[in-house]
């Protein structure tokens, strides 16, 4: 019944070697991603009575490469017999916005009953009017949210927003070149790692780090502790410490050994680690580190259909032994609860990851950055664009 | 009589798919772009809504803010041009006069990169080029590079990729211009008792002179406004005006000042085109 949109065989198995949510387009955090491959994304398909279309990131959720399926997406249709239509083209917040913000200002369809939007974004639809509040009783596991994420400041009472995955951002290193592991910027900035640190094109992610290393409390940073640390990100571009500042392909530039440093994700990292027996590691900086969430959303133009369909779909993502599934595979922190007992069914060994279902002790040491008004926005990814050459 | 009419418009009916297209996706887009560049943030408004102000300080603005970036695009792409007409020169020489029979085979070769996507030609050279890759240790096997000293992330593998990129669209007019060449002028130059060089200098290079000029632009005009060769082997300090250009729309959603910059590209290349076609004075183009 579902209806797959993956990528082609061909270049899935290019792009193999980084298998991680923002992985796809990799060249592309720098490029605007799809600018280029955007164009065979699907979406735009008609909405339908017993269908539901889900726009998500490259390689987001469990996916059989045997059968080319996505197998808790096929149990979902054959459970609910709705076709479920799940498009892999969600390649940069920025960008998806500005692809789909036209229609939605028209209030025409934009061909996704349910989007994928980061936090900070996920505010910017929520703010402008294009979500649709659930139906809450068509969601009964809305109430297995993890507690920590129930309530995020642009949707207090979780009424238009669920998280899908929850994305930690930490240092992570190579081994050889960094035997004694990287808590701290200090070691981030060691000689060994001159011109081979890569730090991540997320704003809040970056600046995020350097600004909890520099001791402020990211929930309430001011606009002149924000300079401050984007101009110390410039000054280690300019003096040749940091190479790149990239979305996903920084995991290639670990691998191809251009990069023995990053500010990253965890889930990447876990990923590069097993990949490359243990050639690489991750930790939440001394410091701390942040934490975000992408967000499972109805658009303002989804049908009526469209909605209660796309609200069962979420309902289904929020059952813990489908949730675990989903975890096993995408490596990301899981936000619902009971999750972590199924994973003790399918794959012990990652029930106690640190990276999927973090204790009390490490999401303590998480911290959100906080939302930003519409001229901040502006203004300070100027500036951090500014820092990096554009 | 009645015959002669239709024929009159027979012309402009053929043109009218073509002009159609223009109108949709050039003429139309450009209008845009042109309204959108003078627009200006609403006040109290949210991230990416602009309203029309006629504010045309938003071209000085975005001019004096990344004169480094324009300046580096023209550099970059005068480079990868010259570099390209070197290494094409010698390559369509020698398929349209040396290559006899394998003549076919090294046009199909020279095309061939065209059949895998241009971003992933990129990413490959990323690892070419890369610490792990062929290049890098053998230069420094060979004491020719620093232990630290690296390729990717600097401007030498921005403007080799790019060369790279574009060579095809050099190769091709200049082989093109090159094949044309009558024989007989180049046996009548050596009746007239020049040697191969004079031959080749006052001959063979004139006569091939449109496939320069040709080539030269096909190169060096999407060379200019490239992006993907600087955001993919490139570092910050190897930064665009095209990668300036996609964050200001994509990243910091300042619509106008991303629509000025793309004008202000748009103008500067129909600048120096213009100079340059007036310079080479050559009539025919193609």
């Amino acid at each position: 019944m579902a209806t797959e949109h993956p990528l082609s065989p061909e270049a899935r198995s290019i792009l193999g070697a980084r298998i991680s949510r923002r992985g796809v387009l990799a060249g592309a955090g720098g490029l605007g991603a799809a600018g280029l491959l955007a164009a065979c994304g699907g979406g735009g398909s008609k909405s339908a009575e017993n269908s539901v279309r889900w726009g998500n990131w490259p390689l987001y959720l469990d996916f059989d490469e045997a059968t080319k399926k996505y197998p808790t997406l096929e149990k979902f249709s054959t459970e609910t017999g709705i076709d479920a239509q799940y498009f892999e083209d969600y390649n940069d917040n920025d960008e998806f916005f500005g692809k789909v913000q036209a229609q939605l200002k028209l209030g025409e369809d934009i061909g996704y009953d349910v989007v994928t939007p980061t936090d900070w974004m996920a505010a910017r639809w929520i703010r402008l009017g294009y979500t649709q509040k659930f139906d809450l009783a068509n969601i009964p596991n809305a109430g297995n949210i993890l507690d920590s994420l129930k309530s995020p400041s642009y949707d207090p009472n979780r009424e238009s927003s669920l998280t899908w995955q929850g994305i930690m951002s930490g240092f992570g290193w190579n081994v050889e070149k960094n035997p004694k592991g990287i808590h701290t910027l200090d070691e981030l900035f060691a000689p060994q790692n001159k011109g081979k640190i890569v730090v991540l094109s997320e704003m809040r992610d970056t600046i995020g780090v350097i600004l909890m290393a520099q001791g402020v409390d990211i929930t309430k940073v001011t606009e002149a502790q924000f300079m401050n640390a984007v101009d110390f990100m410039a000054k280690k571009i300019s003096d040749g410490w940091i190479r790149g500042v990239k979305g996903n392909e920084y995991a290639e530039d670990l691998t191809s050994g251009d990069a023995t440093a990053v500010i990253g994700w965890s889930g990447d990292m876990f990923i590069l680690a097993s990949e490359n027996e243990g050639k690489f590691d991750f930790a939440i900086p001394e410091s701390g580190g942040t934490i975000s969430g992408d967000n499972l959303m109805i658009p303002s133009t989804a049908s009526a259909a469209g909605k209660a369909n796309g609200e069962k779909l979420i309902n289904y993502y929020y059952d813990p032994a489908v949730a675990a599934e989903v975890a096993a595979y995408v490596n990301y922190v899981c936000p619902v609860q009971g999750a972590q007992a199924e994973m003790e069914k399918i794959a012990p060994e990652l029930a106690t990851s640190e990276y999927i279902f973090p204790t009390e002790k490490t999401s303590s040491r998480l911290q959100v950055f906080r939302s930003l008004t519409p001229d901040e926005e502006t203004s300070w990814s100027e500036a951090f664009q500014k820092a990096q050459g554009n | 009589m009645n015959m002669t009419l239709p024929k009159v418009r027979v012309p402009y009916l053929l043109l009218l798919p073509g002009f159609a297209f223009l109108f949709t996706f050039f003429i139309l887009p450009i209008a845009n772009l042109a309204q959108t560049s003078t627009q200006t943030p609403i006040s109290g408004g949210d991230t990416g809504q602009y309203e029309q102000s006629f504010a045309f300080s938003n071209y000085v603005n975005a001019f004096l803010d990344n004169r480094e970036q324009f300046a580096r695009s023209f550099v970059y792409a005068t480079l990868a041009t010259i570099f390209a007409l070197a290494i094409a020169y010698p390559l369509a020489y020698a398929i349209a006069f040396k290559a006899g029979k394998f003549k076919n085979i090294l046009l199909v070769l020279v095309v061939a990169p065209f059949f895998t996507s241009f971003l992933l030609r990129t990413i490959a050279w990323k690892q070419i080029l890369g610490e792990e890759g062929f290049v890098v240790p053998t230069l420094r096997s060979l004491h020719l590079m620093g232990q630290q000293t690296t390729i990717t992330s600097t401007a030498v593998a921005v403007v080799a990729g790019m060369t790279y990129n574009f060579l095809p669209f050099m190769t091709l007019p200049l082989y093109a211009s090159l094949e044309r060449i009558d024989p007989r002028t180049i046996e009548a130059a050596g009746d007239l008792y020049a040697n191969g060089l004079t031959t080749f200098r006052r001959v063979t290079v004139p006569l091939s002179l449109p496939g320069v000029v040709a080539g030269t632009l096909l190169t060096f005009i999407p060379a200019a406004g490239d992006y993907v060769n600087a955001a993919i082997l490139g570092s910050p300090n190897t930064k665009m005006i095209g990668n300036v250009i996609e964050s200001r729309y994509f990243k910091i959603v300042d619509y106008p000042t991303a629509a000025a910059l793309s004008f202000t590209l748009m103008a500067a290349i129909l600048i120096l085109v213009t100079l340059y076609i007036r310079k080479a004075g050559t009539e025919e183009l193609v």
